[in-house]
């Protein structure tokens, strides 16, 4: 609107008859900034976003890249330049693609079922339903629950001898399960915490897509004789598209950076740091703590595994962009 | 839309943040008054004594921050790497401290600030863990010591048909942990498979705080492997696992805390400081815990120093305080509370000290208990990664327990994983 308004607001009016004809060379100069006023003025809009990016975001990571190529901890004054090396080392070290391994687990555990539910659960968000607002505001308190505590109170609950899941496992007659121990065990464990937080709030998002989609689809569909379930799969989800990319690749960043949940699923101790004693469940974000903000403080390392896990997130984003790509061309 | 109010909320917020950041940053300086920041982890029982200083000197007033134990020492190296962010008062636990001597340039010297009169103060060994290598800087004053004892549950013992009166349970393993891991396989057998301790890392620890040599020699050099006290203790600990004694819970988690009152498992290694510990965990359980003796003689585990970043604007309030905290007469006030014991050893003549019982733990004798203990110990010297070191070993303990691992491969990913120290 501002853009608009800018040249009706001009002083100069050339409607003006009472001011006379302006000299040609001052005519030049409005014309000039009548221009520039129209080309450069929405850039200085958005100039704030930009600016702040680039202090907080662009320079940090230009900064890393140039930490990773050093032999940096915060513990010396002497950063010996090391080029390539650390990421020789991070690549050569088990432990960081037992990291990586990891993480890929808990995010396919937490992200495939977590959607799957959100979209159903929109679909019967769309429906005709008593207290529409409060069923669809509840799927939003999970999401406002402080990361923290849901990873504390989740921990308890899957506790191996006084937790509340092992509790109802018993009196079903399936036996405890030592949650932490086992590698899938936790893995499923994290991936609860993380979809319990966050399906209410991908539904929401699905929700709002939905309700975007054309009634006359749907009577089409109808009429053509389509159950409900028929129409969510082919019909909604090839409408809203865009906005399951969205939220597939949203999540997946936040899965590939998956750190306070096993931090405090693994207690306050050592296994907290590596992921349980067997490194069971160190995620990329935790091997990365291990590394920058423990004993040595590593920084040039911890670095190099940022810059790796950045190029991963990356690689992994695109993968599911173009897997997503074929829901339209499959329907 | 009316945007006033909106608008005068807002100033008034912002005023109020910039008055808030006025008074953060000063430490309160205008009014003549300072505020010593005390970072802490866990509750030491100060709350009282801060009272009684600020009644004494009344500029002086306290702000106390407690983290969790491993996440304040990592913020405090961060803090004093980068220069700021650190409490005037510091407290550091002794497997942390020698990484903190070797940049003595980091911490006010106490010797400088009038330290070196009170050297006899202290026992000798908590004074010579806070000295620079070379001991020309002190870096901070001992709070408490951590003399080994065991405590044990006299419910489960009496059910295991073992002896429960504590001078009996300590002739139980007085010779050796050999004698200990068999009173644990008799009351495994006795009681069906029940838990005789609850981690190995623990029973693990305490053995090799009692060794002469710990896992590093004088040099700093590692020694976990060329170490026959660390091999020693490394087999029999396995040995207990294989007999199925221990409970593998981790400490300082929520299930840990559970198995004290569950009554979980019988016997745990006691410093001082545990039995406030168990005291607060299983407050249902009074007169069932009791206290003996540890078996292989003594040795410590834990315990604190204060020391004084150099960051901190009130070195010379902040030592006075110090002084003032880590006197006898305070530290006594400090076991009184909490249970965490004094490493002053004028008090260890002192009746006041000597008699004190605790009726939690059946009216046991503590005060005698724990003179004992931190009177035989014998110091052993503590290398720079000396609570990382431990950490790593008590982890390759845990996957025996938990059963991903043989003894071998556990001790060789942890030879593994020491080297990349």
């Amino acid at each position: 609107m501002t853009i608009a308004a800018k040249p009706a607001a001009d002083p100069a009016g050339r409607s003006s008859p009472a001011a006379g004809r302006p000299r040609p060379e001052r005519r030049r100069f409005m014309h000039l900034r009548y221009r520039l006023d129209l080309k450069a003025s929405p850039y200085l809009y958005i100039a704030p976003f930009f600016a702040l990016f680039a202090v907080f975001g662009l320079f940090p990571l230009g900064y890393t890249a140039w930490v990773s190529a050093h032999d940096w901890s915060l513990l010396s004054d002497e950063h010996a330049y090391v080029g390539l090396g650390n990421y020789q080392t991070l690549l050569s070290d088990p432990y960081f693609w037992n990291a990586l391994g990891n993480t890929l687990s808990i995010l396919l555990l937490a992200t495939v079922p977590q959607l799957l539910a959100a979209l159903l659960l929109a679909h019967l968000l769309t429906l005709r339903l008593r207290g529409q607002t409060f069923w669809r505001m509840g799927m939003l308190l999970p999401n406002v629950a402080s990361v923290v505590a849901v990873a504390v109170i989740f921990s308890q609950l899957f506790g191996r001898d006084f937790g509340l899941v092992n509790w109802v496992l018993e009196s079903l007659g399936a036996g405890r399960v030592d949650w932490q121990t086992g590698s899938a065990t936790s893995h499923i464990a994290i991936a609860v915490m993380v979809a319990w937080k966050w399906t209410g709030y991908n539904a929401l998002i699905y929700l709002a897509a939905m309700q975007a989609v054309p009634r006359e689809v749907y009577e089409a569909a109808h009429l053509d004789g389509a159950s409900r379930m028929q129409q969510l799969f082919h019909v909604t989800v090839p409408m809203i598209r865009p906005t399951i990319v969205f939220t597939v690749i949203v999540s997946t960043i936040y899965g590939l950076q998956i750190f306070a949940e096993p931090q405090l699923f693994g207690g306050g101790g050592p296994n907290g740091v590596t992921g349980g004693a067997s490194r069971q469940f160190q995620t990329l974000t935790l091997y990365l703590y291990e590394h920058g903000f423990n004993r040595g403080f590593e920084f040039g390392y911890a670095s190099a595994v940022a810059w790796t896990m950045f190029l991963v997130i990356i690689v992994i984003a695109l993968l599911n962009y173009l897997f997503i790509r074929r829901i339209r061309s499959a329907s | 839309m009316n945007t006033r109010p909106i608008r005068a909320a807002m100033a008034g917020a912002a005023a109020a943040a910039l008055a808030l950041t006025a008074a953060c940053s000063g430490g309160g300086d205008d009014d003549g008054k300072i505020t010593l920041s005390v970072g802490l982890f866990g509750d030491f029982g100060f709350g009282p004594l801060y009272e009684e200083y600020t009644k004494l000197h009344p500029e002086i007033e306290f702000e106390e921050r407690i983290a969790e134990f491993a996440d304040h020492h990592t913020n405090l190296t961060t803090h004093l790497a980068t220069g700021s962010g650190t409490a005037d008062i510091e407290a550091v636990e002794v497997g942390y401290i020698s990484q903190y001597t070797a940049q003595p340039d980091r911490f006010h010297n106490l010797l400088d600030l009038g330290a070196s009169d009170l050297e006899g103060q202290w026992l000798d060994w908590k004074w010579q863990q806070a000295l620079s290598k070379d001991g020309e800087a002190l870096i901070g004053l001992g709070t408490d010591v951590g003399g080994m004892a065991m405590c044990y549950r006299r419910d489960l013992f009496e059910q295991a048909g073992l002896p429960v009166e504590r001078d009996e349970v300590s002739a139980l393993w007085a010779e050796s942990w050999e004698d200990y891991v068999n009173v644990g396989r008799q009351y495994s057998e006795a009681t069906g498979g029940g838990y005789f301790f609850e981690s190995s890392g623990n029973m693990f620890r305490a053995m090799v705080e009692q060794a002469d040599e710990g896992v590093y020699d004088r040099e700093d050099n590692l020694v976990v492997e060329s170490n026959p006290a660390i091999g020693e203790a490394w087999d029999l600990t396995v040995e207990a696992i294989e007999a199925g004694m221990s409970n593998r819970l981790q400490a300082w988690t929520p299930e840990w805390n559970a198995g004290f009152n569950e009554g979980t498992f019988a016997t745990i290694i006691c410093p001082a400081w545990m039995t406030s510990y168990i005291e607060t965990n299983a407050p249902d359980s009074v007169g069932l815990w009791d206290i003996a003796t540890v078996p292989g003689g003594a040795g410590n585990m834990g315990g604190s120093h204060l020391v004084l970043p150099a960051a901190g604007e009130h070195p010379q309030e902040a030592y006075a305080f110090l002084e003032w905290l880590t006197a006898p007469e305070q530290q006594l006030k400090v076991f009184e509370s909490t249970g965490n014991f004094p490493s002053t050893p004028a008090l260890y003549e002192d009746p006041a000290l000597t008699g004190m019982t605790k009726a939690y733990f059946n009216d046991a004798p503590v005060g005698q208990i724990f003179t004992a203990a931190a009177q035989a110990v014998e110091p052993q010297y503590q290398g720079p990664l000396q609570g990382d070191v431990l950490a790593t070993i008590g982890q390759g303990l845990g996957r025996i327990e938990d059963g991903s691992q043989t003894p071998e491969e556990a001790w060789s990913q942890v030879v593994s994983d020491l080297e990349s120290f």
